[in-house]
């Protein structure tokens, strides 16, 4: 087991890696120049060549590629272009809003797909699966920004009652970080929740079918300890799995639901960045999210051979 | 002689190819049975009738467009922000523009961008996994990593930096966009071709020496063509989803071309007095997609194929 988390420390190490380089020199792939872009229009060469040199760009690449990854093994990942800020002020800012953004999505995306796709898996093949089923078919099928101006047309133009855009911090007033997290959240977990429900009527109904149920209910527990003590522990399983799979989409999600609610999360930062050439700023940005997304994937893969121990990695 | 050298020498004999004959001959067979199978079975499935025939339905909106739509998609002297009306019936746009006419013509730059980043997926997709399958070892190896590389980028942001390296337009967005979707066909195909490896037929195509191409051609591919249809229906969507996202944030195709992602966009400004620009083209894209959905759902279930399309949803 200790060897088997190893083994996939150094996979995950080497992919984190693998995507800092490609992103380094994808970036510097990209026709134009930052400085320039940064200067305007009317900049003097000596101006653009003093902030090259300040920020190291007049250096050859591979210097500066080795410069960077020894920087990053020391926390520091330099500063912006456009901002002059450095990479972590920015990422400090973004960081919180984003992250409540997923959270919030993923306690709403739960909260919505369990119990619905336990509904659908007990009451199998009625009218409540049926609508269970269209609904959540919906739900893969549209873009979460469009259901996030649905939402703000619905909640905040008609009926005023959440606020449409901004973002408060959960230090200064819960309520309103609440309020202003409640539309992007939905928006963002709609489509999370409808592939989680999918998952768990599915794993509900395969271990309904299986013979320690029949036991179970032999015994003559009740339907309800049946369910919950038995069934469902299994169920859920494979939705672990999911869940961190999924957290790739909660990221996409939340990166376009940001510019729809004019939070200034990671997302907003990132793609402005990009658009500014903004180098330092976007690879930073990615760094954390590969770092993330990669290490949400292995803690699940952990977890996951202690909610089934018959699962045994080499 | 090695093993190898035994094989190609068996081939060259008359007995070798009057046994390569045969096994074609069960190849042939063995599909002919399959797909009876999933013809019956697809009759059966409610939903991926009730999906294609939206699909097709789409598929003709797309062609006929130009012909059915009641204005020209520039003309803009229906006044602004007019609501829907009988004349109008999704209302008109900030420029006075009739939105339906811009929703239809849009139909066939979506279908025909999530239909070309699709095939362009699969076609890339097929090929790693089949190699990375059926060779194993090194090939294997390599190509695993940068599949892992390609999954370590969340969708969006790859296709973003994509555009914004090679810039943005219709034919960039098919790239970035196919380029998001190369490693899951890699990896459906990949674990296909390793079930099918150890199968009697393959050991017997290996046996009498046909090279690796004719296995990969003849007995693989026909074999794994299922899983990949339905892969190939779910990425249209996924396709589809991800262009309008993208022109969503200014980065798709050029904005004079009437896109779905575009009037979203551009409606976005005006959900305070005008809803129905931002409500009709998602209503569009929800539409077409939950098609391709519930055809591509239905296919899986005729053809009895599983783990594909289960981690997807990451589109907009």
């Amino acid at each position: 087991m200790t060897r088997y988390i190893i083994r996939r420390l150094i996979h995950s190490i080497f992919i984190i890696w693998g995507v800092a380089t490609l992103v380094f020199f994808g970036l510097r792939a990209v026709p134009g120049d930052p400085v320039v872009q940064f200067l305007g229009p009317e900049y003097t060469p000596e101006a653009a060549e003093a902030i090259r040199h300040k920020l190291g760009l007049d250096e050859p690449l591979h210097i500066q590629y080795v410069k960077w990854m020894g920087n990053i093994l020391t926390g520091d990942l330099g500063d912006s272009i456009a901002t002059g800020e450095t990479v972590e002020q920015a990422i400090r800012s973004g960081f919180p809003k984003t992250m409540s953004i997923a959270i919030v999505s993923f306690a709403l995306a739960l909260a919505i797909a369990i119990p619905t796709g336990i509904i659908a898996a007990l009451k199998r093949n009625s009218w409540i699966d049926y609508c269970v089923s269209v609904i959540a078919f919906i739900g893969v099928s549209m873009p979460s920004f469009w259901f996030g101006i649905i939402l703000i047309i619905l909640f905040a133009v008609r009926l005023g009652w959440l606020p449409a855009i901004g973002y408060t911090s959960i230090t200064d007033s819960p309520w309103d970080w609440f309020k202003h997290l409640l539309l992007p959240g939905l928006a963002v977990g709609a489509g999370f929740a409808a592939i989680l429900m999918r998952f768990v009527r599915a794993g509900l109904l395969e271990v309904l079918g299986s013979d320690y149920v029949r036991t179970a209910r032999a015994k003559g527990l009740n339907e309800r300890a049946v369910i919950i003590r038995h069934a469902l522990r299994n169920a859920l399983i494979p939705v672990v799995t999911i869940a961190g799979i999924q957290l790739a989409l909660l990221l996409s999600g939340t990166v376009v639901i940001e510019i729809v609610f004019s939070i200034r999360g990671l997302g907003r930062i990132l793609v402005g960045a990009i658009l500014d050439k903004d180098y330092p700023i976007v690879q930073g940005v990615i760094l954390l999210v590969s770092v993330i997304f990669v290490g949400a994937n292995l803690v699940v893969d952990i977890i996951y051979t202690f909610l089934d121990p018959r699962i045994r990695y080499e | 002689m090695n093993r190898r050298q035994t094989v190609t020498a068996m081939q060259t004999t008359a007995a070798g190819a009057r046994a390569q004959e045969i096994l074609d001959v069960l190849a042939e067979e063995r599909r002919a049975r399959q797909g009876n199978r999933i013809w019956a079975r697809l009759k059966r499935e409610r939903k991926a009738f009730v999906g294609i025939v939206f699909v097709i339905c789409f598929v003709l909106i797309a062609i006929f467009s130009p012909t059915l739509a009641p204005y020209h998609p520039d003309d803009d002297d229906f006044g602004l922000f007019q609501s829907p009306s009988l004349e109008h019936p999704m209302g008109t746009d900030s420029f006075g523009r009739d939105l339906f006419t811009r929703v239809l013509i849009g139909t066939r730059v979506s279908l025909t961008i999530g239909l070309l980043a699709a095939l362009a997926a699969m076609l890339v997709g097929v090929s790693l996994g089949l190699l990375a399958g059926y060779y194993g070892g090194w090939l294997d190896s390599l190509i695993m990593r940068l599949i892992d590389l390609l999954w370590a980028f969340p969708v969006i942001i790859l296709t973003v930096g994509m555009v914004a390296i090679f810039g943005a337009g219709a034919r960039n967005v098919v790239i970035a966009v196919a380029l998001a979707y190369i490693d899951d066909f890699a990896r459906v195909v990949r674990a296909e071709v390793l079930r099918l490896r150890e199968e009697e037929f393959m050991v017997a195509a290996r046996s009498i020496g046909a090279p690796d191409w004719r296995i990969m051609g003849r007995h693989i591919l026909p074999n794994i063509i299922a899983p990949i249809i339905v892969q190939v229906t779910f990425a249209v969507g996924l396709g589809i989803l991800a262009e309008s996202g993208l022109t969503f944030l200014g980065l798709g195709v050029d904005p004079s071309t009437p896109t779905w992602g575009l009037s979203l966009n551009e409606g976005r400004a005006f959900i305070q007095r005008a809803w129905w620009i931002s409500v009709f083209p998602g209503m569009a894209i929800v539409c077409t997609v939950l098609a391709l959905n519930l055809f591509g759902d239905g296919l899986r279930d005729a053809f009895d194929v599983r783990g594909v399309g289960d981690n997807d949803g990451e589109g907009g």
